[in-house]
């Protein structure tokens, strides 16, 4: 009688942790369909695809061609407002990022002009930049930045392909161990530079906001439409789109974001072979051991 | 150990050494000779993985010291710094972060096999209450060492955790701003995490010593729970188990540099690579993964005080399992409800992991109050009346019976002595 009871009770147990499970999977979404007719709606809204990065995947590689391009759009446009304090020119040159040569960096570099000081006499001068300096920031302060935007300063860049990413959800999470997505931020800021739309009849924009699908933190950001078709001229013939310029900037703030990217999934692609065949041995051993004995 | 040590220094160094300091004849006893029961399966390997992990989260952690600068205004970019212009810093770090992870992985892993084979229970219970301070100076050191990089996560981390000490009656606020060294987490605050991350994994090395000590007094449990009885039921650790224990740890290394070289920051946040800022508060606040189902916990109670009791008594509950557990059958392989019921805890921890990365509203809530009840429940309910009335399974007559069959067991039976009654 005992055994019944306890066997019930188990059910009891088990009955009650599916239904959690299931009430958890069931409620999370009706709980966020009710909220997004009554409150606030989820952000971004538009999920960003997921566009196929040359640096996905074990083979993954930064395409120079592409970060070059990446650079100049950056350079071009992004840079008039938003710093990138920890890049510096000699970054533009080593191995597994844009690959400039040395002298492209250095010409480069001279093109900008930074202060350095104090001299001999003490005071401040201007020089052209070398290598070793870090990009110039746009604006001398943050409240500078602020000021001629808005009230809000436009964020550093530096970290931007690793600072940004939608939450995945499940079961997504699960299977992007298996698939190795690490890219959730390059497809954010594709999404976001590509998300400008006219807003839907009936939309409030505020005031010095702008519509967009792709921003996570609502309907509308402060950043106006940074890209237009045509307006950076490529030497390589690459399509001149807003699609295009956005994907090239992607990949160029991802490889800021993770500089050592290519070499990372070099070595582990060796380390991970090496410790397949060290098991193998290690497993051949262990049988040959344990073959001395019943077990 | 298993009685006077049988070993035979080599050579005339060794001897008079060995006189001097029986440094060999310890070692030669606890990890060569030292005999394990011939049953154990590869969840007994995570014992070693995670004394690999320690040392080398250790190894790591001292080479990222030598470029890390402990101050608010210069954390951030030193770590930056580490990842960008240290040789090999990337690595480090990544090795750094994802071996936090994987050494919680393994936590978990082992702490459930204990559950389920019940390898708390006596003459073990020393053993697992020093397990469980392990535990605890884990999360400790893992929360401090994730404040470090002093990214927004960190810092609203640090803000969050610390804060629930105020919830402590009268003596509360005086003690969140003695932890601070202010009036809100600042560089004081930064520099005693980064102090006491260094400090606690030495403690932890130390508090692992005893764990390997109180393991090697009464021997390692097994998965038939059945108690060593004769000489025939255990193998030498070398070298059927250094082997397997490789075995393990290998496999066990393929997934950490699966992660570390492919998906190095699955594990962590985005907002972490974005400098602290006090002004700006992220729109979820959540913590490391590993902490997910005490966070749950922590919410599902409508309390503040309430809830952060809550949390320290999911821990403290675990403490009191071997009191808690009536059953005087170890391994849940001969205790059909009980095997049960421990998958059903399984899946309710993970489920409140889950909870626990939700934001606190609707049916997460729900979902996390019912999913803290059945987790008490199954400690303080469940545990002890299934001794009471459960009717375990026939055990075998020794571990030698269980591998080789009847009969075969008292065949090759040499010694007759009982080696682990010790």
């Amino acid at each position: 009688m005992m055994k019944t009871l306890s066997e019930k009770i188990a059910r009891f147990g088990l009955a009650i942790s599916l239904s959690v499970a299931a009430a958890t999977l069931a409620v999370g979404p009706v709980n966020a369909a009710e909220e997004g007719a009554a409150a606030a709606p989820h952000y971004p809204l538009v999920k960003p695809p997921q566009e196929p990065w040359s640096f996905a995947g074990v083979f993954g590689r930064f395409d120079t061609a592409q970060l070059q391009r990446g650079y100049q759009v950056y350079k071009e446009v992004c840079a008039a407002c938003h710093s990138m304090d920890l890049m510096s020119f000699r970054n533009l040159a080593q191995p597994g990022g844009p690959h400039f040569t040395e002298a492209q960096a250095k010409a480069v570099a001279e093109s900008f002009q930074v202060q350095d000081g104090p001299n001999d006499e003490g005071d401040m001068f201007e020089r052209p930049a070398r290598l070793s300096d870090r990009f110039p920031a746009p604006f001398p302060n943050h409240q500078a930045a602020a000021a001629a935007n808005n009230g809000k300063a436009p964020p550093d860049l530096s970290l931007m392909g690793k600072a940004r990413a939608v939450e995945r959800g499940f079961p997504w999470f699960i299977l992007d161990i298996f698939t190795q997505y690490q890219e959730g931020g390059p497809d954010y800021i594709h999404g976001l530079l590509t998300g400008y739309k006219e807003p839907p009849a009936g939309t409030e924009v505020g005031p010095g906001l702008h519509y967009n699908v792709g921003f996570a933190s609502g309907s509308a950001i402060a950043m106006a439409p940074p890209l237009s078709d045509g307006q950076v001229t490529y030497s390589d013939g690459s399509p001149e789109t807003v699609d295009q310029y956005s994907r090239d900037v992607s990949a160029f703030l991802m490889w800021t974001a993770e500089p050592h990217l290519d070499a990372r999934k070099r070595i582990g692609f060796q380390v991970i072979i090496f410790l397949i065949v060290f098991a193998g041995l290690l497993y051949f051993t262990k049988k040959k051991i344990w073959s001395r004995i019943a077990h | 150990m298993s009685g006077p040590s049988t070993y035979q220094p080599q050579n005339g160094f060794l001897k008079w050494f060995e006189s001097r300091l029986p440094l060999g004849g310890l070692i030669h006893s606890s990890f060569i000779v030292f005999p394990n029961p011939r049953n154990l399966n590869y969840w007994w390997t995570f014992g070693g993985i995670l004394a690999f992990m320690l040392v080398a989260q250790i190894v790591t952690g001292v080479v990222l010291v030598m470029h890390y600068t402990p101050h608010t205004s210069l954390a951030f970019t030193s770590v930056e710094g580490i990842m960008r212009d240290v040789n090999y810093g990337w690595l480090l770090r990544y090795l750094h972060a994802n071996g936090a992870s994987m050494f919680f992985i393994a936590v978990y892993v082992h702490i459930f096999r204990g559950l389920y084979y019940g390898s708390y229970k006596a003459p073990r219970e020393v053993l697992w209450v020093l397990g469980m301070i392990i535990f605890l100076l884990m999360m400790a050191t893992g929360f401090m060492g994730y404040v470090l990089p002093w990214g927004q996560m960190s810092f609203w981390g640090a803000t969050v955790i610390t804060n629930l000490f105020s919830a402590i009656p009268i003596v509360g606020e005086t003690i969140v701003t003695w932890l601070w060294g202010g009036f809100a987490v600042d560089n004081p605050t930064l520099n005693r995490f980064f102090s006491l991350h260094y400090l606690l994994p030495f403690v932890i090395a130390g508090v692992v010593v005893l764990h390997i000590w109180a393991l090697h007094v009464p021997g390692s449990n097994n998965p038939t729970g059945v108690s060593v009885k004769s000489e025939q039921d255990t193998l030498p650790f070398h070298p059927y188990f250094t082997v397997k224990d490789a075995l393990g740890l290998v496999v066990f290394l393929i997934v950490f540099m699966w992660f570390t070289f492919y998906l190095p920051n699955y594990m962590g946040h985005p907002d972490n690579y974005t400098p602290a800022n006090p002004l700006v508060t992220p729109a979820h606040i959540v913590p490391e993964w590993y902490f997910l189902p005490f966070y749950a916990i922590l919410r599902s109670v409508p309390d503040k005080l309430g809830g952060v009791i809550a949390m320290f008594g999911a821990i403290a509950v675990l403490f009191a399992v071997p009191w808690l557990d009536t059953s005087k059958v170890r391994s849940a392989n001969f205790r059909p409800l009980y095997r049960q019921f421990f998958w059903i805890l399984v899946i309710v921890s993970i489920g409140l992991g889950y909870l626990g990365s939700r934001p606190a509203e609707g049916g997460y809530v729900i979902a996390s109050r019912i999913l803290t009840i059945y987790y008490f429940f199954h400690f303080l309910v469940i545990l002890p009346l299934l001794g009471l009335f459960e009717k375990p399974k026939p055990l075998p007559a020794s571990i030698t019976e269980s591998v080789l069959g009847k009969g075969a067991a008292n065949v090759t039976a040499g010694a007759p002595a009982a080696p682990q009654t010790k």
